[in-house]
């Protein structure tokens, strides 16, 4: 059945479409005017007013200036330790986590949900937190940061609805054939639940990769310091005194301004560029979530 | 193969024939030792629940005594509610408390229907790949990290920065906003609707794709136009996904990050931008009052708890939606 659109009905999808091309323009622009001012000659950026919509006088001194920095090398490796040891600490917790919570006829199944729920509604806050973590010595190692994120309660709760989607008869036959639970869990329950592997294994990397407070409090030595934290000193700090040496003043000023929207680029390229790819999986999660509250 | 029912029932009669006199303990070991593998996985996630959760619970009492780290926990002296009364009593109560619901309250006005008009919006869209590539895009903000945004917004709003110059082509004054206390609030709620609106609209979208088509074709026989179908299958039909992110939002009102206030907040904006949780961090972990400062974050916990837990019951009484 197709009906004609009245006059106003087509006013308002014209607006409809403008509107929704002025909110691309808006989500965008953030980051193309990064880009363009990384790229652009230092001095010439500082008197340019109004929008940029392409570079001015482009080159890749920033870039230079970033690759050769010590701090942007050893954060980018830290974040890829923590991010490779925090994944794998992650996936194996969670999925055991989830595989308990799953089990119907087991007696701790119930306290067990409440006591682990209960820790999304009450926290002792961030002081005994950041004590207990400092006397169990984890204090300025990677530790720190690694076993504390080891389980975000959300992911778990989005993976035990997974492996309840399940059905129970497959596991049945299983355990007729002699499978114990590691290989319920490892032959049954993670391949056929993979999409939803996949969620949960892309959100605690997005977590870890752009975490920065626990790295903050509890790491002081400085070739530790995870990606964030490099970029935070840089950016917010406003401390690029560590990359530039021997400009005066003004052009450290002016320099130190494409250095920046440089170091941006290069943080968060990783994200800009798996992130069309891995989209759906990411707003499946989500619908997961919401389903199960 | 059994069939579920006849599972159940055998289920059923094994349990009913255990002996009704074994105490719980007994019965827990026996299932233990049933499904041995079971616990031993339940182990590790138990123990850091114990001690990543439920051990800094237990350490919050430091919050009643005068903590001192050579005495440790136990060794350190009770005071009572001396560090709440020193709270309650501060000048920093009322300011904290009141910063707090403000930037809560200005997140939720203006925050909360964002998402809601963008999915109605997206799902008035005709052409589906276009809506597509709205979303994708829109989605794209929340995964980027709070220090490269807020990066962003302190180059952006800097004296000339490009807001600021976009700004003063209407009579704005050229300055540096994140150093204007009264600039703060709406810096915070505006960047915080840019990076989230597309995201939070997802569960409105698919709110919106569970509405039955029958439903808008019978009202377009009896002759409803856009927007009386809007109002009377559309709205009614989100009421529900509505209702449950307005708990959500509720019940955490008094739970604003630190986070990002720690990233944009400097001595000028403390006035308003200053909230609990950042306060708590400043004088615990700067100014190492760790007493004091648990007594505020717990203080805050108790309250965050409190919400939820109303805000929860009178949805029940209301709407029958809960959380639990």
């Amino acid at each position: 059945m197709k009906i004609k659109e009245s006059v106003p009905q087509k006013i308002f999808h014209k607006c409809n479409v403008c509107f929704m091309v002025l909110m691309i323009v808006v989500t965008l622009y953030p980051f193309m005017y990064v880009f363009f001012a990384s790229l652009s000659n230092a001095t010439l950026l500082m008197a340019h007013q109004g929008p940029l919509w392409f570079p001015i006088a482009p080159n890749l001194d920033a870039y230079e200036a970033v690759l050769k920095n010590k701090m942007i090398f050893s954060g980018y490796r830290n974040t890829v330790i923590i991010l490779a040891i925090s994944l794998i600490l992650n996936i194996v917790l969670t999925s055991f986590g989830a595989y308990v919570l799953s089990r119907r006829e087991i007696m701790i199944k119930k306290p067990l949900i409440i006591y682990i729920v209960f820790t999304m509604f009450f926290s002792g806050g961030l002081i005994p937190f950041y004590y207990v973590v400092t006397s169990l010595g984890m204090y300025d190692t990677l530790v720190a940061v690694i076993l504390p994120s080891a389980i975000n309660t959300f992911n778990l709760i989005i993976l035990r609805t997974g492996f309840e989607g399940i059905p129970v008869s497959l596991e049945e036959s299983a355990k007729l054939d002699g499978a114990g639970d590691l290989t319920i869990l490892f032959k049954i329950m993670i391949p056929l639940t993979l999409p939803t592997i996949a969620v949960v294994i892309l959100y605690y990397a997005v977590a870890t990769w752009n975490a920065w407070f626990h790295a903050m409090i509890f790491i002081r030595t400085r070739s530790l310091y995870p990606l964030q934290l490099v970029l935070r000193e840089i950016l917010i700090g406003c401390d690029t005194s560590i990359m530039e040496n021997g400009a005066d003043l003004g052009e450290a000023q002016a320099v130190s301004e494409t250095i920046q929207y440089a170091v941006i680029m290069v943080a968060t390229m990783p994200v800009l560029m798996i992130y069309p790819f891995l989209q759906k999986y990411f707003v499946k999660g989500v619908l997961v979530g919401a389903v199960k509250g | 193969m059994p069939n579920k029912g006849e599972v159940a029932l055998k289920a059923l009669v094994q349990s009913s024939s255990l002996p009704i006199k074994k105490s719980c303990l007994v019965r827990l070991k026996e299932d233990i030792k049933k499904f041995k593998i079971v616990y031993m996985m339940a182990l590790p996630v138990i123990l850091y629940y114990l001690v990543f959760h439920y051990a800094p619970m237990y350490g919050a009492v430091i919050a009643f005594k005068n903590f001192n780290l050579a005495d440790g926990i136990w060794g350190s002296e009770w005071v009572g509610l001396q560090n709440f009364m020193e709270f309650f009593n501060s000048r920093y109560f009322t300011r904290l408390l009141f910063n707090t619901l403000n930037i809560s309250l200005n997140t939720l006005v203006w925050g909360f229907p964002a998402p809601i008009i963008l999915a109605l919006l997206l799902n008035e869209l005709k052409g589906k790949v276009f809506s597509k590539t709205v979303q994708t895009i829109t989605y794209l903000p929340h995964f980027i990290s709070l220090v490269v945004i807020c990066g962003m917004i302190q180059d952006f709003t800097s004296e000339k920065g490009i807001i600021v110059q976009l700004l003063s082509v209407f009579g704005f004054r050229p300055q540096n906003m994140l150093n204007n206390k009264n600039l703060f609030v709406p810096i915070y709620v505006i960047s915080n609707i840019w990076q989230e609106v597309g995201w939070s609209s997802i569960v409105y979208l698919a709110a919106l794709a569970g509405i039955e088509p029958e439903l808008y074709e019978a009202a377009k026989i009896d002759g409803a136009g856009k927007l009386r179908q809007t109002l009377s299958i559309t709205l009614p039909g989100l009421i529900p996904t509505i209702m449950v992110m307005l708990i959500l939002r509720v019940g955490s009102l008094l739970n604003v990050g630190y986070e990002k206030i720690i990233l944009l907040y400097n001595e000028l904006t403390y006035e308003t931008a200053d909230i609990i949780s950042s306060f708590t961090y400043r004088r615990g972990l700067q100014e190492f009052a760790w007493s004091y400062s648990a007594a505020v974050g717990l203080f805050n916990a108790v309250i965050n708890f409190i919400l939820l837990i109303l805000a929860n019951t009178i949805s029940k009484k209301m709407n029958h939606t809960s959380l639990w």
